[in-house]
């Protein structure tokens, strides 16, 4: 029956993610924007609290076992009908509210890394529980490897029982603050996406650099490093998945599609991230436009409205609206339903969106959003990055309109 | 309310499923097939508006003891139908949904022996035209201040004004005029067919050429007290009514894109320039991805407002936001879709044209289409 309220349970996780955003972040995402690198003591409680897991993973599974706050919401929604509201749900919600606290804080908490999602889809049970629980940043992207991550160069070699890697690699987020890091290798470079996997490797593992911390635009408060593997020696069975490089071209797709499938799962949380700070840029300008007598209340015709009016019902437009694809990408994936299209709609459709309104929150505002003193400014430096990693906007486009299309990626490059 | 419904659920009910693929079916055979011959003749082919009786729109809302099949009032299932005939064709669809725009709206505000009086003669095996007339010819039109004016007389009201696009407003039996009360709220009134001083000119617009759209002069036309809707608690609720409207439009609107988006999704994909299909290049995918995307966006937007009203919560925020997204991204799919097929495109073999011209009333029609 169709309904896009939030259930009962995800109701209390949105009232409960909300207030810690409020009550924990908020006053000191100011703070960790100046202060960028440094240690953030109060995220270490804010992790216990929420038990730590890759929001983008089987969060589920994790954190049944844990019994902290976050799981007593989770198991009940749907455990006894045939549709659920389950983890994916539960994280765009979750998500999208600890980023309207803070968005560079959010991706600093602790135990939380693109890694653990990693982990969480790939890693066999041995594995699982070999890592524990982990706080695992994701190593992807290289100096020279951007968006195609096909053309990875750092390469894994076999050495008695031992991988052997060698490369660099740039742009891991909490690289410096996590403990373990996932790193994507070749094989062989001749055999192309297939020969692609990836690899546990543990921080202080000799060989393994951290080369540097980027100083960047916005989410400060998150780090993000450079490391580079020197002869880096880990365990022959650090490898997630298998060390098979298939020797059909069929079958290749298919391994290396394996390996993407994680992003069906991490992009409807980075698109909840867009949706989190475009929502906390809407509430923001309201609040200070509503003290000089701007009020909002759903009624005139657009154009009868004032262009302040129209512009805030324009951006609430579309972050609704967003949400709703992040929903819905989260369901299918709840009610295990293919969802790549879906993950890819709402994280062009929130990256874009989210970047808009909190552009425009800050010239609604005028001085009072440009200024420092207020929050707008800094959330129209964050929003930036969420329409670029996990995918950028044309990415996004790019998958969504091969899906519709019905083109290879041979045909529609 | 079921256990079930207490989940975001987007799974459709077994009655609905069945119900759009008939929707679906019609749509296709009925209304798609005429509906370029009915926008080159200006009118609606003799024929069409009976036989959309067979889809009973009129009758499911209609209370059994009235002669209808009286299914609870449905919002959503209203939409879904919408959709799927609004991808026929927007306009025929428009006039096939306007008397149960008419029935929404009286069963929603009007008392028992009212619903008694103006349904009787809707639950009909023919079909029985009745309409809304809500807009008014001004560029700043208002639909919360409407200018047309009802004034207390010692026999009820007397209605003053002048109103635009009132769908089917020549052969409607009823005519539910929204005015402003002297000194008091905005309320609906039902005027009856041929009444003195009301006078209807059909009036042609950039679309919806298929379908009536009449401009209504009312010169002190008299009705009696008991013809303004509702009486005492239950008086005409404004803003539940622009809400209903806008979303029955939007939901019209959600139908004709999803037919712009499968018409260039195969022109792109066959026509070739350079070589090749123009789907293989970017600049035309992108477009078509934005038009999937924001669709769904769109979509899921009506969805969640429509099953907000049918479920009795406050919806007006949510029907507003679907309302100013579908106004800009329905028009932003019209006028892509022209021009990926390019000059092409601008030619009326096409029906891309049409659906341009007819998309850019989403963001114009107010009072029509009530789910």
């Amino acid at each position: 029956m169709i309904n896009l309220e939030l259930s009962e349970g995800l109701k209390n996780m949105d009232q409960l993610t909300r207030g810690l955003a409020q009550g924990m972040l908020r006053p000191i995402s100011r703070k960790y924007d100046i202060q960028e690198h440094d240690d953030i003591p109060e995220m270490e409680q804010l992790g216990g609290l929420m038990g730590g897991g890759a929001p983008g993973g089987s969060k589920k599974e994790s954190d049944s076992e844990s019994g902290d706050v976050m799981s007593s919401f989770l198991s009940e929604d749907g455990s006894s009908n045939e549709i659920k509201n389950g983890g994916q749900m539960t994280a765009v919600v979750t998500v999208s509210n600890i980023a309207w606290g803070c968005c560079g804080l959010m991706l600093a908490l602790p135990g939380v890394g693109l890694g653990n999602a990693a982990i969480q889809s790939v890693a066999t049970p041995e594995q699982k529980e070999r890592f524990g629980r982990v706080y695992a940043g994701m190593a992807i992207t290289e100096p020279s490897t951007g968006s195609d991550s096909s053309a990875v160069s750092t390469t894994a070699t076999l050495d008695g029982d031992e991988w052997v890697l060698n490369g660099e690699k740039i742009f891991v987020t909490a690289g410096h603050r996590c403990n373990t890091v996932v790193v994507w290798a070749t094989l062989d470079k001749s055999k192309g996406k297939a020969a692609i996997k990836s690899f546990v490797v543990p921080k202080g593992t000799p060989g393994m650099e951290l080369v540097r911390l980027e100083k960047k635009m916005g989410i400060r408060a998150s780090d993000t490093a450079a490391f580079s593997f020197n002869n880096c020696r880990i365990p022959k069975d650090n490898i997630l998945g298998s060390a098979e490089v298939a020797d059909t071209e069929e079958a290749r797709k298919k391994a290396f599609g394996g390996v993407m499938q994680t992003f069906d799962n991490t992009r409807p949380m980075v698109a909840a991230m867009a949706i989190g700070v475009g929502q906390a840029s809407i509430d923001m300008s309201k609040d200070m436009l509503s003290k000089e007598g701007v009020s909002f209340d759903y009624k005139k015709r657009l154009y009868n409205c004032s262009a302040a009016q129209a512009e805030m019902y324009r951006m609430e437009a579309d972050i609704e609206s967003a949400r709703l694809l992040a929903l819905k990408a989260g369901w299918m994936a709840d009610n295990k339903m293919p969802n790549s299209k879906e993950a890819s709609m709402s994280k062009a459709k929130a990256g874009r969106s989210g970047s808009h309104a909190s552009l425009k929150a800050v010239e609604l505002c005028q001085s009072l959003g440009y200024s420092v003193d207020n929050l707008l400014e800094k959330f129209a430096r964050d929003s930036k990055i969420l329409d670029i990693f996990e995918g950028t906007q044309q990415i996004q486009q790019l998958i969504v309109a091969r899906n519709v299309l019905g083109l290879s990626s041979k045909e529609l490059k | 309310m079921s256990e079930q419904a207490a989940l975001f659920d987007l799974t459709l009910t077994e009655e609905q499923r069945i119900t759009r693929e008939s929707m679906q079916r019609f749509a296709e055979s009925e209304l798609k097939s005429i509906s370029r011959e009915s926008d080159e003749n200006g009118s609606t082919p003799e024929g069409f508006l009976d036989k959309t009786v067979e889809l009973g729109l009129s009758l499911i809302p209609i209370p059994e003891a009235l002669g209808g099949a009286g299914m609870p009032r449905s919002p959503i299932s209203n939409a879904l139908n919408a959709e799927d005939l609004g991808k026929g064709d927007f306009s025929l669809a428009l006039a096939a949904v306007t008397p149960l725009a008419f029935i929404n709206t009286v069963i929603d505000n009007g008392t028992e022996a009212q619903q008694e009086k103006y349904l009787s003669p809707l639950a009909s095996e023919s079909f029985v035209a009745a309409t809304i007339a809500f807009m008014e010819p001004k560029a700043t039109f208002e639909p919360t201040e409407p200018e047309t004016k009802a004034e207390k007389s010692s026999k009820g009201y007397v209605l003053n004004g002048v109103k635009t696009n009132v769908v089917l407003a020549s052969t409607a039996e009823y005519i539910l005029v929204i005015a402003q009360e002297t000194g008091g709220n905005v309320e609906a009134f039902i005027v009856e067919k041929g009444a003195n001083g009301l006078s209807i000119e059909s009036k042609k617009n950039m679309g919806l050429r298929p379908i009536e759209t009449c401009t209504v002069t009312l010169e002190n036309v008299e009705v009696a007290a008991n013809a303004k809707l509702g009486e005492g608690e239950k008086s005409f609720n404004l803003d539940k009514f622009i809400a209903l409207s806008r979303l029955g439009t939007c939901a019209l609107s959600l139908g004709t894109c999803e037919a712009v988006l499968e018409y260039v999704t195969e022109y792109a994909n066959e026509r070739i320039a350079f070589g090749e299909p123009i789907a293989y290049r970017q600049s035309v995918a992108f477009m078509i991805a934005n038009m999937a995307i924001e669709l769904e966006g769109m979509r899921l937007m009506v969805w969640k407002a429509a099953s907000r009203a049918e479920q009795g919560m406050d919806f007006y925020r949510d029907a507003y936001l679907a309302h100013v997204l579908c106004a800009e991204k329905t028009m932003e799919i019209g006028t892509n879709g022209v021009q990926i097929l390019g000059g092409h495109g601008f030619i009326r073999e096409h029906p891309v044209e049409l659906w341009y011209r007819n998309l850019r009333a989403v963001g114009i029609l107010e009072g029509c289409a009530s789910i």
